[in-house]
């Protein structure tokens, strides 16, 4: 009987992968999203050979030049190539966004599993937990952790990550509160599965959908917490190229070479509206039907 | 329930969240790597000085002493001295208060007046094009950083275009705060018009297919007034829950958007603390911080069994 049941939950799963395999070219927000963000990825990963300069190269006799053959978005007050910072910048702060948006995902979905599963005191503890968190404007949490932890990016993840998991858990929660109930939980639980096999054979493929792709949407928020944790010199630290980073010390010369604060920027929102629309595409094409 | 038995009811499920706060910000001098005292007063740590932060502290104590001391501080409203200045981290704190108020306020209002009508528009010409480009705001400016969103503002509004507004600074007077502090606030609206707008279209298509909106229409009212007096009175009030939820977001953009416009609130207190290495100040920011949020989920809860007195049942 269980084991039936899961055949039936993979066959689930086989039938889910192949429509989505069949429905991806038709969502539009989903090939745009795959489509903006796979161009900056490639750019990040190809970052040597599309820049002719370093990113941390000073030039002092030729600094805050406009755009030209040799600097294609001009240099900043340091004489640094602004093309090549950006691009950099892309691969600093992507890795730093995916990195950091993998450990909240996979700790809050356990947590999640576990408080919805076995409810009772464990899920009382939990729910104080995750509402002691949210009480915490978001910012405010992480800078006052990256604070006491320090700047640099293992710090960030760890902020992230404390930050982080409530959402993940609530939604794997909320999912698993239902889930559990239905005939295939119910058959596993009678045909004397362990408890640690349904959990992760049976609940987890069936609830995990929701949180990948809040998870797409997470990376955007994560993104915008780097960015600005860069901003405000709390964040990747220098050399190494952020968009943050740039931002700020851009703003110095507002008035006289605005675009030094305006690039690193759109290209913020750039990626950003790549994983959005990847979001979204993910939501309706995982949509049950 | 009366209204008042709902509010001590929320009073009381308060307590143990507010509780868990004052934990997890106790907790941060102990997240400090190394000997927190000797760490945090960085190249001013003497001998003496650390032995004075570690009794006023009380590090030397078992963690619920400690733990149970700085609460009895705390209830007193004893939020510990500034290391920089030689005043208290509570006075730093009350100060500055009033600016982030403020911003926060006025922001909220801003993001209701951004939010409000492109939401109807969206709902009232579901699929066509208005609905399109109103759905599209939420996609594209989730993704705009506050801060640099603060920039674009000022270089526009502030360095260019007449410059209108002053580019930073509170002002003084209540005109005088109101015209410094507008674009600040618009920079908070940008951030979380999005999410209102996306929840306040989707109440609003509900209710709009709701009996009561078919009864007003076939009584033959004017659209306009089904809309503003029936559907949007009634749209509203779940836009009240998703900004109370998300108060959370909106008072922490406020931190980072202090920054950009000079203002003296109590982000940029913190900001300016961090980089002073003052722990007792950024501690105590975090804690009125948090703290407000709280009181904001008790004040939006209350405005919501006001405005729908079906909750106070529940």
């Amino acid at each position: 009987m269980a084991v039936a049941a899961e055949a039936v939950v993979e066959a689930q799963v086989i039938e889910h992968r192949r429509g989505f395999a069949r429905r991806w070219y038709r969502t539009p927000s989903f090939v745009a999203g795959v489509t903006i963000l796979g161009l900056i990825v490639l750019a990040a990963l190809a970052a040597p050979l599309i820049t002719n300069h370093g990113p941390t190269s000073q030039d002092l006799l030729n600094t805050l030049q406009g755009p030209s053959s040799k600097h294609w978005l001009g240099t900043d007050d340091l004489g640094r190539d602004v093309w090549s910072r950006l691009v950099y910048g892309a691969r600093t702060d992507l890795k730093v966004a995916f990195l950091a948006v993998l450990f909240p995902f996979a700790i809050g979905t356990l947590i999640g599993l576990v408080a919805g599963y076995y409810g009772g005191w464990v899920d009382t503890i939990t729910n104080w937990f995750v509402n002691v968190v949210v009480a915490f404007p978001f910012y405010v949490l992480i800078i006052a952790l990256v604070f006491a932890l320090g700047s640099g990016t293992r710090n960030i993840y760890i902020a992230i990550t404390i930050v982080g998991w409530v959402s993940y858990t609530r939604i794997i929660r909320g999912e698993v509160l239902v889930a559990k109930r239905r005939d295939y939980v119910l058959a596993a639980k009678s045909g004397g599965l362990s408890d640690a096999r349904i959990l992760f054979r049976h609940l987890l493929p069936n609830v995990v959908t929701q949180a990948i792709v809040f998870a797409c949407s997470d990376i955007v928020l994560d993104i915008l917490a780097i960015v600005t944790l860069g901003y405000l010199g709390l964040g990747v630290q220098p050399p190494n190229p952020d968009w943050g980073r740039m931002i700020a010390d851009g703003q110095t010369y507002l008035t006289t070479h605005w675009e030094l604060s305006t690039i690193p920027g759109i290209a913020v929102v750039i990626t950003a509206l790549g994983l959005s629309l990847l979001a979204d595409g993910l939501a309706d094409l995982l949509r049950p039907e | 329930m009366t209204l008042g038995g709902y509010v001590v009811r929320r009073l009381l499920h308060l307590v143990p969240i507010t509780l868990g706060v004052t934990v997890l910000v106790f907790f941060l001098i102990h997240l400090v790597p190394g000997d927190p005292a000797a760490t945090i007063l960085g190249n001013q740590a003497t001998p003496a000085r650390v032995a004075l932060l570690h009794h006023e502290w009380g590090l030397d104590r078992p963690i619920y002493v400690q733990y149970w001391k700085f609460m009895g501080r705390v209830v007193h409203g004893n939020l510990g001295d500034s290391l920089f200045y030689s005043v208290s981290a509570g006075h730093l704190v009350l100060q500055r208060l009033p600016v982030t108020l403020w911003l926060i306020g006025l922001g909220a209002l801003l993001s209701v007046a951004i939010a409000v009508p492109l939401a109807a528009l969206a709902a009232t010409k579901r699929d066509r094009l208005p609905d399109h480009l109103v759905r599209a705001v939420p996609l594209l400016g989730l993704g705009f950083p506050p801060f640099w969103v603060g920039i674009v503002l000022l270089l526009v509004f502030g360095l260019n275009l007449g410059r209108a507004f002053p580019v930073g600074g509170y002002g003084s007077g209540f005109v005088g705060h109101l015209h410094s502090m507008f674009l600040p606030a618009l920079t908070v609206a940008f951030g979380i018009a999005p999410i209102l707008i996306r929840s306040l279209r989707a109440s609003l298509l509900e209710v709009l297919e709701s009996d009561y909106v078919t009864t007003a229409r076939s009584k033959g009212l004017p659209e306009s007034r089904v809309l503003v007096r029936h559907a949007l009175r009634n749209a509203i009030v779940s836009t009240v829950s998703v900004l109370g939820v998300n108060i959370g977001y909106l008072v922490g953009g406020t931190l980072v958007i202090e920054q950009v416009y000079a203002l003296p609130g109590i982000g940029q207190l913190m900001i300016n603390s961090i980089f002073q290495r003052d722990f007792p100040v950024v501690q105590a920011v975090t804690l009125v911080f948090s703290i407000m949020v709280v009181l904001v989920y008790l004040l939006s809860d209350v405005v919501h069994a006001l405005l729908d007195p079906r909750v106070r049942f529940d």
